[in-house]
């Protein structure tokens, strides 16, 4: 066991705050820096995530992310599975958008194939994706808002997001980790009341969105915790690869759905929401502006369901040609890809999964140098990663 | 002997009771203040909140503070022992010791002090000690920076309690607590609508000296943990909560007597709303009445006999608050009426004090430590000042009439001083805001 950790597989070694206290310098008053661990038990560190802060005061002059504390293996999982096998675990990746995550495996592997999934499992899919949208961002928001202090607007967040998941529950039975799509189309065809269901929701949410903006969007309070705090710049973002809500509130207008539509969205209108100052104030108007085009892009998908099959002719043995494929969506939190090998066999040769939390947390640091403790509460909240999915 | 011993301890035998039933009551108070936050928590939340414990939780607060007594007593390897044990009673002392010279009712208060009001200041105060002591034996960084905080808040909006403090006690010209009262029932007035100004901010000052959101910076949970109390664990953390809780009522209540005529009925003097008199013992029948009409919708039988009870507890004190109205003038029943009534009108504005700390709680999200030093000192406490200037000249301008209650003259005076502190505020807070941002708008493809 020593050999391993002395063999210089590990840099550094993590647990100890040697590397960071060779730089402690001593401050203008006279006291020393100190480092604080945050995390991985810690109440607003979303998960098991743990961040070292270096502190003069209460400035943070040097952060650290430290993952890996929820890996499980996932993409070696892959490996040994089956491609039909192997679905139900891309759920349990971001756990809060578990559907997004299948459709993005689900697409990926059809595209391998190949095939091409019926249009009325194309339009189904795309309003229970983007259904997952709003229940995600209502996780964010409520976390969000309550690492910030406001302890209400959770509440309102979940009894919202109930709703979307009781839809979920009528449609494939699961709540959480959904496995609502297989490849080639969908195993359950979409219950009676599906639209009936979603559009009560979306109407009904248009209110509920506006009610958490007067608890929040123009609060004195809310603007001072937000404005100004963790701001990354447009070249920034790009440079480290962030995506979703956080490179459109820099200002950058990316959005898969419409850069290289997938499922039904090239049928829909919706607009991409994006900010200027690429603070955390922008990234909140930003994500509150997607609920509502969510709700638009569901309203839009129930007038017109297509009637047909919804499973292509894929066989109960999945055999990919060889060859290698990538495939990313628009997932709640920024680009998802997938990336898949297939050697000719029943099991990929390998499966690379890009998850937008794991490269988002890359602009942690960048954000939080200079602000205080309070503030990277606030950022590794806007930030919104899942930890399932950064340690994958 | 006996007898010299008696005559001895006999001017002190009244406030001695007091206190054993202060000391008695309290914790339970606080326990049940605890629940009432929880139950308006649960409200604004859109759920229950407590309902397992008793009828509507309504035990909750003692099957609370029997698992804190009976948890395991932890005191970290690493810390200063001795004043990891005493600081919290440092705390629970000091906030109890201020409740010694509040009047909750023209006969109920333990010592009449002619310094009241600055003695009550000043040991409150003192309750900083025990947090900032606390966080530094605690030996924890998450602790060390709740203190700190603490302790740099509590200094900053002391001054401007302070100040606002002053307001009420220009215009009463005492610092004792009772005499403040008595001026009020004198004036017809509450110094309330003589110095609004004055109330807002010691509203604003109190919350945040009681570490209370959106001015929690010390106890954060998002961000320290629980801040100076992250170590402490059972009945010692229990102390720390007593203390939060008895702190808050000692606000409370110092707010209901400087700014609400404390245990003065509304408008004493205006016998044409003499009908308020009855208010008491009506609502403890209202709520009397309602407890028994949900007693039989209990689930449990013990839960059924729980509420049924509180039903009969509510009725005693409704009866208890009635005979002294009723009973002829001169009896001593009678002469209960002021002391019983006065408590009721006490706890009732102390109680509603509260539900503001609580609804503020609920709606705010919580100030950045930096943002909350800036509040007070470049806000609060210069607009302390001027109003402190207002009230001067409201008492100055006021002094010739002879109307004692709300003449229009004092009206007039206390709306134009009212009127230059809001300018004085909002020129400073204007003055105050750095550069916004420009506004992020959503844009469209």
């Amino acid at each position: 066991m020593t050999d391993f950790l002395n063999s210089g597989f590990r840099k550094t070694d993590l647990n100890s705050d040697a590397n960071m206290e060779q730089n402690v310098e001593t401050t203008v008053l006279g006291a020393d820096e100190i480092i604080i661990n945050m995390g991985p038990q810690h109440p607003s560190t979303h998960g098991v995530l743990r961040v070292k802060l270096k502190l003069d005061g209460e400035k943070v002059v040097d952060s650290e992310c430290i993952i890996g504390y929820l890996h499980r293996g996932v993409e070696k999982i892959a490996e040994h599975r089956t491609y039909q096998q192997f679905a139900p675990y891309v759920d349990r990746m971001d756990y809060v958008a578990a559907v997004s995550n299948g459709l993005g495996y689900c697409e990926a592997i059809e595209k391998l194939l190949g095939v091409e999934a019926p249009p009325r499992a194309r339009v189904i899919r795309t309003i229970l994706t983007e259904l997952q949208r709003i229940a995600s961002h209502l996780v964010w928001l409520g976390t969000h808002a309550l690492d910030i202090g406001a302890l209400t607007p959770i509440f309102y967040c979940f009894r919202e997001r109930e709703e979307i998941l009781k839809i979920f529950e009528k449609y494939c039975g699961a709540r959480l980790t959904t496995h609502a799509f297989r490849i080639g189309g969908l195993q359950y065809e979409a219950y009676d009341e599906l639209e009936k269901d979603t559009e009560r929701f979306c109407n009904d949410f248009e209110h509920k969105v506006d009610e958490y903006e007067t608890l929040l969007t123009s609060n004195r309070i809310w603007l001072g915790r937000t404005k100004g705090i963790g701001v990354i710049s447009g070249e920034q973002a790009i440079a480290i690869g962030a995506t979703g809500p956080v490179i459109r509130a820099s200002g950058i207008q990316w959005d898969i759905r419409k850069a290289a539509p997938y499922a039904a969205y090239d049928q829909y209108k919706f607009d991409i929401p994006t900010g200027k100052n690429g603070d955390t104030y922008d990234r909140y108007m930003v994500r509150m502006e997607e609920m509502r085009q969510s709700t638009r892009i569901c309203l839009q998908a129930i007038q017109n369901i297509p009637t047909g099959p919804i499973m292509a002719r894929v066989g109960k043995v999945l055999k990919p040609p060889p060859g290698e494929v990538y495939h990313a969506i628009e997932a709640p939190k920024g680009e998802l890809g997938y990336y898949v090998v297939s050697d000719g066999t029943t099991q990929p040769y390998r499966v690379r999964i890009r998850p937008p939390s794991f490269v988002n947390l890359q602009a942690f640091d960048t954000m939080v140098k200079g602000h205080l403790v309070a503030d990277v509460v606030a950022i590794i909240g806007t930030l919104d990663i899942v930890l399932g999915e950064v340690d994958r | 002997m006996l007898q010299e011993l008696y005559e001895f301890f006999k001017p002190h035998l009244l406030p001695l009771l007091y206190a054993a039933v202060i000391v008695l009551v309290l914790p339970l108070l606080a326990g049940y203040v605890v629940l009432l936050e929880r139950k308006v928590m649960a409200d604004m939340q859109a759920r229950l909140g407590p309902m397992r414990v008793g009828p509507h939780g309504l035990l909750q607060p003692i099957a609370d503070a029997l698992k804190l007594l009976i948890k395991e007593d932890i005191i970290p390897e690493s810390s200063d022992k001795w004043i990891f044990w005493m600081a919290p009673l440092l705390s629970v002392t000091a906030g109890m010791l201020a409740m010694a010279a509040l009047p909750f009712g023209p006969v109920f208060q333990i010592a009449e002090l002619n310094v009241g009001l600055l003695f009550i200041l000043g040991i409150s105060s003192m309750g900083i000690f025990g947090i900032v002591l606390g966080g530094w034996a605690s030996n924890s960084h998450y602790s060390l920076l709740g203190a700190m905080r603490s302790s740099a808040q509590l200094v900053s909006y002391e001054t401007a309690a302070g100040m606002a403090v002053v307001s009420a006690v220009i215009l009463g010209g005492t610092l004792s607590t009772r005499g403040l009262v008595e001026i009020q029932a004198q004036k017809h007035v509450w110094f309330f609508f003589l110095a609004p100004i004055g109330f807002f901010l010691y509203l604003v000052a109190s919350i945040a000296e009681t570490n209370r959101a959106p001015f929690d910076m010390p106890e954060a949970e998002s961000e320290l943990v629980a801040g100076y109390m992250t170590e402490y664990s059972g009945f010692r953390w229990a102390l720390y909560f007593l203390a939060e809780y008895t702190n808050m009522i000692v606000v409370a209540s110092l707010a209901t007597i400087l700014f609400f005529g404390g245990w003065l009925r509304p408008f004493p003097n205006v016998h044409a709303l003499n009908f308020l008199d009855y208010l008491p013992m009506l609502l403890m029948l209202l709520v009397a009445g309602y407890s028994l009409y949900r007693a039989p919708k209990q689930p449990v039988a013990i839960q059924k006999m729980v509420m049924a009870a509180v039903a009969g507890l509510c009725f005693l004190l409704a009866v208890a608050l009635a005979l002294p109205q009723f009973a002829p003038a001169g009896t001593l029943l009678a002469s209960m009426k002021p002391g019983l009534h006065g408590a009721f009108w006490f706890l009732l504005k102390v109680g509603i004090y509260l539900y503001t700390f609580l609804w503020l709680r609920f709606t705010l999200p919580r100030y950045r430590f930096d943002q909350l030093m800036k509040l007070g000192w470049h806000f609060l406490i210069p607009v302390s000042i001027v109003n402190v200037f207002g009230v001067g000249i409201t008492v100055y301008l006021s002094r010739s009439t002879d109307e004692g209650g709300m003449g229009w003259s004092v009206a007039a005076a206390v709306a134009l001083t009212s009127v230059v502190t809001l300018l004085a505020a909002a020129w400073l807070a204007k003055k105050g805001e750095h550069e916004p941002a420009p506004p992020a708008t959503p844009e469209s493809v």
